[in-house]
């Protein structure tokens, strides 16, 4: 490290100064900007080799790779930010496979004109999400736009895991008579961006549900290993999700709506603004599909997890030609729950 | 939550219903339409047909401003934003409404053109505000429940000096409408009457559709159970051989309405002599221009708009959705070459269009039917 502090004499004044073309040029502006900025806030051996690749072992088992590209605004919210935001989506579409993540890529777009102090506030962010699920970013890459060629700062991260031998979790495997539960509230994260944006306040602000779900799955797999299918309901929500599932694996859905839990403030701005919660993005929750003999347990463990507390049966997958999801409403007829048509509300992750 | 779920309540539904079973006469057909494309959505999302005996059919009106809009008119606006630069602000349901050969707002956005999609005016003001330099309209649509807010905007805008800022008016009116229905003919025994309308004019300007037409119409708020009570209370009025209006929505709606509001439309608003609805084609006085003192924020006086005729695909029944005259999925084209995602027809596109709420909430009845 000491030999490498020679080659920038003056550190970054991270308050002030902002992202330049430099940054991305591949020259010492970039090779500083990583070394103080990003290696400070993610800090683990392999980036330290300061390769341009990652190397290490993977155990045993089917390896599981998913990429998401972030592009939210407003970049902070009520609960979390693009970093966090960042690396939960990916962390989350590795463990809907049934797989305990292993390691994570950050690739950044920056905005000529950022602030530094913007950038290092989602940089430990990052870094804070990954060290709490115990998930390293381990390579990474840095490019700049020219101002109003971006929006402040683009992430796409990449993760990898592995599936343990003997678990097969795949929309394809839902099945006619299986039940269909929820980890908790729908909505939180869409509402939460969508308040911060329209300057909507309630006593209460309404938070993202930002998190990483791969402990939970963890939970959840090893109580109920034959669990048939999991997702997280991100864009398009909770209908869309199901409805997607419900296509790949040509069956069925009916919902109950009265068992699916939705928060009184996510509620009353979906009332407000006409969106209806089913369509809005999550991003701290999973559907879950399993046999209906093992969903009780598979409940009880999720609702054991502080991440499933709320965590809810609210439906069973049906043989129908069709593939429609319907819906008993409250009020006591039916409904469809179809696809989200159109984009709802862009730019929420 | 407090003031919704008492309207949504399951077991008083089912208690409403039973009583309704109880009144309908066995041999007896009731065709009743609901107005507004709010009320169609509400039966379709609370399956209140669900509820019902067969022989109650709910016909869908035309109550909905973006399906109502025709094609020339929106073909207007598209060529506004990209022959004069202006940022256009816009509700998001008209941005995919098709205008003329298909073209929609949404294209000419990706084309380049300056079109933002905002919840209310006062948002459009506020982009006004922060470009000075720029002309920003605001694409007006809506019955009377939406134009007092652009009556506000207009009179601020002229108090600030806000030269910048004009308004693309759209805004018809719901009693015109009404008599051109019942001056179709048509099979309707009753009027679910508008909910949000009336809180603004209140429930008198609906007289005529009882003392003209014999017809009983009951105003009705949007939660499901005002309508199961408001279909009671046509029930019982049919039967009893009565047309009288009567008032569910007591809660918010008036006789006379909301007086500030209307003086607010007057100031601002004069009715036009003629206005095109799709559907129901030329209606006279039936829709409201800027009046001349505000002629400064009229886009229409400030822009050269030329009148023009779109055609409607030829595939599309928009018109006889809108009218009564055919259910949605009585249309060729419903859920086949019109979807959401690519809608040949404005009523599959609005939030509050016939079709979209059978194509969004009630598709499996019609795929049970083939």
């Amino acid at each position: 490290m000491i030999r490498r502090r020679n080659l920038f004499p003056r550190r970054l004044d991270i308050a002030r100064d902002c992202v330049e073309m430099t940054h991305g040029g591949g020259g010492r502006a970039m090779a500083q900007l990583i070394e103080e900025l990003f290696l400070t806030a993610f800090d683990n051996e392999w980036l330290r080799t300061q390769d341009d690749c990652a190397q290490f072992q993977v155990p045993a088992g089917r390896l599981v790779m998913a990429t998401d590209s972030h592009v939210v605004s407003p970049l902070f919210f009520p609960g979390g930010d693009i970093g966090c935001l960042s690396v939960h989506g990916t962390l989350n579409d590795v463990a809907m496979a049934g797989a305990r993540p292993l390691y994570l890529a950050a690739s950044f777009i920056l905005e000529e004109g950022f602030p530094l102090a913007d950038l290092k506030r989602i940089a430990d962010s990052m870094g804070q999400a990954a060290r709490q699920a115990g998930v390293p970013i381990v390579t990474g890459d840095t490019k700049v736009v020219e101002r109003g060629k971006g929006d402040g700062v683009f992430i796409t991260t990449t993760g990898v895991g592995v599936v343990p031998n003997g678990v097969l979790i795949s929309a394809s495997r839902a099945q006619p008579g299986d039940a269909i539960l929820i980890s908790g509230s729908i909505g939180d994260h869409g509402m939460a961006v969508l308040a911060q944006r329209e300057h909507l306040s309630f006593d209460a602000p309404i938070q993202s549900d930002t998190a990483a779900l791969h402990e939970l799955v963890a939970a959840m797999v090893a109580a109920v290993p034959d669990i048939h299918c999991l997702r997280d309901p991100t864009r398009g929500g909770l209908a869309s999700a199901l409805n997607e599932i419900a296509q790949q694996a040509g069956v069925g859905m009916r919902l109950q709506e009265a068992m699916i839990p939705v928060r009184e403030p996510v509620r009353a701005l979906g009332e407000f603004l006409g969106l209806d919660p089913l369509y809005i993005a999550n991003e701290g929750k999973l559907l879950a599909i399993c046999p209906a003999e093992s969903a009780d347990r598979l409940l009880a463990v999720m609702r054991a997890h502080p991440l499933g507390r709320a965590a809810a049966i609210i439906g069973q997958v049906v043989a129908d030609d069709h593939h429609f999801v319907e819906m008993k409403t409250v009020f006591g007829g039916s409904r469809l729950v179809d696809w989200l048509s159109g984009e709802q509300l862009p730019r929420i992750c | 939550m407090k003031y919704l779920d008492e309207f949504r309540d399951g077991d008083l539904a089912q208690g409403l219903a039973a009583h309704i079973r109880q009144a309908v006469e066995p041999n007896r057909r009731y065709a009743l339409m609901e107005f507004c494309g709010g009320h169609t959505h509400a039966i379709c999302r609370y399956g209140i047909e669900d509820l019902l005996p067969e022989n109650i059919r709910l016909i869908h009106g035309p109550g909905c401003p973006v399906c109502v809009l025709p094609s020339g008119r929106l073909q207007a606006a598209i060529e506004l934003v990209e022959r004069e630069q202006v940022i256009l602000c816009s509700y998001g349901d008209l941005l995919r409404v098709p205008g003329a050969h298909g073209d929609t707002l949404l294209k000419a956005k990706a084309r380049g053109a300056d079109i933002r999609m905002v919840y209310s005016i006062s948002d459009a003001l506020e982009i006004a505000r922060a470009h000075p330099e720029r002309p920003v309209v605001f694409f007006a649509i809506g019955f009377e429940t939406t134009t007092p807010p652009t009556a506000v905007a207009i009179i601020q805008a002229q108090r600030a000096g806000l030269d910048n800022f004009s308004v693309y008016c759209n805004h018809v009116l719901t009693p015109p409408a009404l008599r051109a229905l019942l001056a179709s003919g048509g099979e309707v025994d009753g009027f679910i009457g508008p909910a949000h309308v009336s809180t603004i004019i209140g429930s008198q300007p609906y007289e005529f559709v009882a003392t003209d037409h014999q017809r009983p119409l009951v105003i009705a708020g949007f939660e499901p159970l005002d309508m199961l009570r408001a279909i009671a209370m046509l029930i019982r009025q049919i039967n009893a051989d009565e047309a009288v209006v009567e008032n569910e929505y007591t809660r918010a709606v008036s006789a006379a309405g909301n007086r500030k509001a209307q003086g607010l439309m007057d100031e601002v608003f004069t009715v036009r002599p003629s206005f095109e609805w799709r559907g129901l084609g030329w209606l006279p006085h039936s829709a409201l221009q800027i009046r001349p003192k505000f002629a400064g924020w009229d886009a229409e006086r400030r822009f050269e708009m030329p009148p023009i005729q779109a055609a409607d695909h030829k595939a599309c029944a928009c018109g006889e959705v809108l009218r009564g005259v055919k259910h949605p999925q009585d249309c060729t084209v419903f859920g086949t070459a019109c979807t959401p995602d690519h809608p040949l027809g404005s009523c599959m596109v609005s939030a509050e269009g016939a079709c979209a709420a059978y194509y969004h909430y009630g598709r499996f009845r019609q795929a049970a039917a083939l």
